[in-house]
């Protein structure tokens, strides 16, 4: 069989004495949206940093499709294909939708300085190709009339996706989404399932951190569940929502009734 | 050229170069600022390339071209040397580090027989001119107004705002911000030399840290929404000494008021138009 797209072997951080993540092991298949879930302080967001490399590991190791990564800056794993949200939203304010778009295509992108700066046919043609894919990005995230509007003054559940249409234009081998639905209304949260159902459809691996379980249990297709950094339970939605441990520590006996319950 | 422009060039004639000069030195401080680096070390790499060129055309007779590329070259190397350890930190190491490279420097040039100590150098000839000036000027302006819309611009911008949304989006942050300042020394130090070769003489209190505030109070009161920006602060802020002259030693009071109330009230600088950064048509496909 050949290696799972991200795997999470051993993989501890220390801050200080606590240990955010204590020897935390799991596997994303290719393919698959996964989900990372656990009480507030487990140590989801760490996780998310670690492996996006804004938090140096104290041990273990990330592999991505097979080759670590754990020794690359964020820069370098973005290259190989990791792209992230933000739980907090990190827009570039005062650029367009549509720049920001192209700013995620940054990698992918063949500019060199001289051909910027002579304006050569080469530099035409991919600036050109770029505008042409981030149109198509806004579209499929529904933004394509918001392309001109200040990505600072989008509303709160445009931003999110067009956080996400930035990470997509990174043409990642896996995503990571940290809380997309946060903050989010019903019908805005419905919406980024749906779009979160044709990225699936498109085969995009996702790795995703979320509070809101009716939409992680549609979602995934597996679920790994961290307390107090340690992973207490992994598997199926229906076997992590049955599994006493986890009511237990984070859902509680109520929320896991609602979920056994047909939607 | 009609006579009203010859006269006018020769009564103001170092006020015009002054704003030329000081134009590419607001063009140096942009490059570094534009991508969220604080570097006040731009008096110092003027000085090195002012010291540099005015050296090689004193005591070689080297040719002004070959002078030029020398006084951007050195100063890029003393970049080199100072950004590449400080620029892997975040926060003010960079700004600190420069200071302290316009302060070896001004104590080398003031003790050094080669530099001619606090006297300075003088008896340069005038090879700098209208043409080189200005040139230099519109050729920086250009370039910066192509990258600005690239990717590397794209780049650059997304740094200034979030350097960590950037770095997860595949930017090297410290290769762009490694030269940044690279760039930023090479213009400062053409600044220098073209200063040093139509003012006739230099001496170390001109590249101090008095200087380097003064750079970059260009780019604070123009802005750094696009190129044109800083270039316009330097040229207020080149002009107004001389418009406020009637005010004789209140002027220094005044020109200083100027730039605290533009802090304070217009942080963005007076001119706030921010450049697009896309090198294409950016009208809707149909």
């Amino acid at each position: 069989m050949s290696a799972p797209r991200l795997e999470i072997d051993a993989l501890t951080v220390r801050f200080g004495g606590l240990a955010a993540v204590d020897d935390v092991s799991f596997a994303v298949a290719s393919g698959t949206v996964h989900g990372l879930i656990g009480p507030n302080g487990a140590g989801k967001t760490t996780m998310f940093n670690l492996i996006s490399g804004l938090v140096p590991p104290s041990a273990g190791a990330i592999r991505l499709d097979g080759e670590r990564i754990d020794a690359l800056p964020s820069w370098g794993r973005a290259r190989r294909g990791l792209a992230r949200t933000f739980q907090n939203i990190r827009m570039f304010q005062d650029m367009s939708a549509l720049e920001t778009v192209m700013t995620g295509m940054h990698s992918r992108l063949d500019e060199s300085l001289p051909a910027a700066l002579l304006r050569m046919g080469g530099f035409r043609k991919a600036e050109n190709e770029a505008l042409a894919k981030a149109w198509e990005l806004l579209a499929f995230v529904g933004l394509a009339d918001a392309a001109h509007r200040r990505s600072g003054d989008l509303p709160y559940g445009d931003q999110r996706r067009l956080e996400i249409a930035r990470a997509l234009a990174l043409e990642p081998r896996l995503l990571l989404l940290d809380e997309p639905a946060a903050g989010m209304n019903p019908s805005e949260t419905l919406a980024l399932e749906a779009l979160l159902e044709k990225l699936k459809a498109q085969g995009l691996t996702i790795l995703l951190v979320e509070h809101d379980m009716h939409f992680v249990m549609r979602l995934c297709d597996e679920i790994t569940v961290l307390n107090f950094g340690r992973k207490i339970s992994e598997g199926a939605p229906h076997m992590v929502r049955a599994d006493p441990v986890v009511v237990e520590a984070y859902l509680g006996a109520k929320v896991a009734r609602s979920l056994e319950a047909p939607q | 050229m009609p006579e009203f422009i010859d006269d006018f060039l020769f009564t103001y004639q170092t006020l015009v170069y002054s704003l030329g000069i000081n134009g590419l030195l607001a063009l140096s401080m942009y490059v570094v600022l534009a991508l969220g680096q604080l570097s006040l070390g731009q008096a110092a790499f003027m000085g090195m390339g002012a010291y540099v060129s005015a050296l090689l055309t004193v005591k070689i007779g080297a040719p002004f071209l070959l002078v030029l590329l020398a006084a951007m070259l050195v100063p890029a190397l003393a970049a080199l040397i100072v950004g590449a350890p400080t620029l892997r930190l975040s926060g003010v190491y960079l700004a600190l580090a420069t200071i302290g490279l316009g302060e070896v420097q001004r104590i080398f040039f003031l003790n050094s027989e080669l530099t001619g100590g606090a006297l300075g150098l003088s008896g340069i000839p005038m090879k700098g001119g209208l043409v080189s000036i200005y040139g230099s000027l519109g050729l920086a302006l250009v370039a910066f107004i192509f990258v600005a819309r690239s990717k590397i611009g794209r780049a650059m911008e997304a740094m200034r705002e979030d350097e960590l949304a950037a770095g997860a989006l595949g930017v090297d942050l410290p290769a762009y911000k490694l030269a940044a300042l690279v760039v930023s020394a090479m213009l400062a130090g053409l600044a220098g030399a073209l200063n040093a070769h139509v003012t006739s003489f230099i001496s170390p209190e001109d590249y101090g840290f008095h200087a380097a505030v003064s750079i970059l109070s260009y780019a604070l009161l123009g802005g750094i929404g696009s190129p044109f920006a800083p270039v316009l602060g330097a040229f207020i802020l080149t002009l107004l000494p001389e418009v406020l002259r009637s005010l004789a030693d209140f002027r220094g009071v005044v020109n200083g008021a100027i730039i605290v109330l533009v802090v304070i009230f217009m942080p963005r600088g007076l001119m706030t138009w921010r450049m697009g950064r896309i090198g294409a048509s950016t009208r809707r496909p149909s």
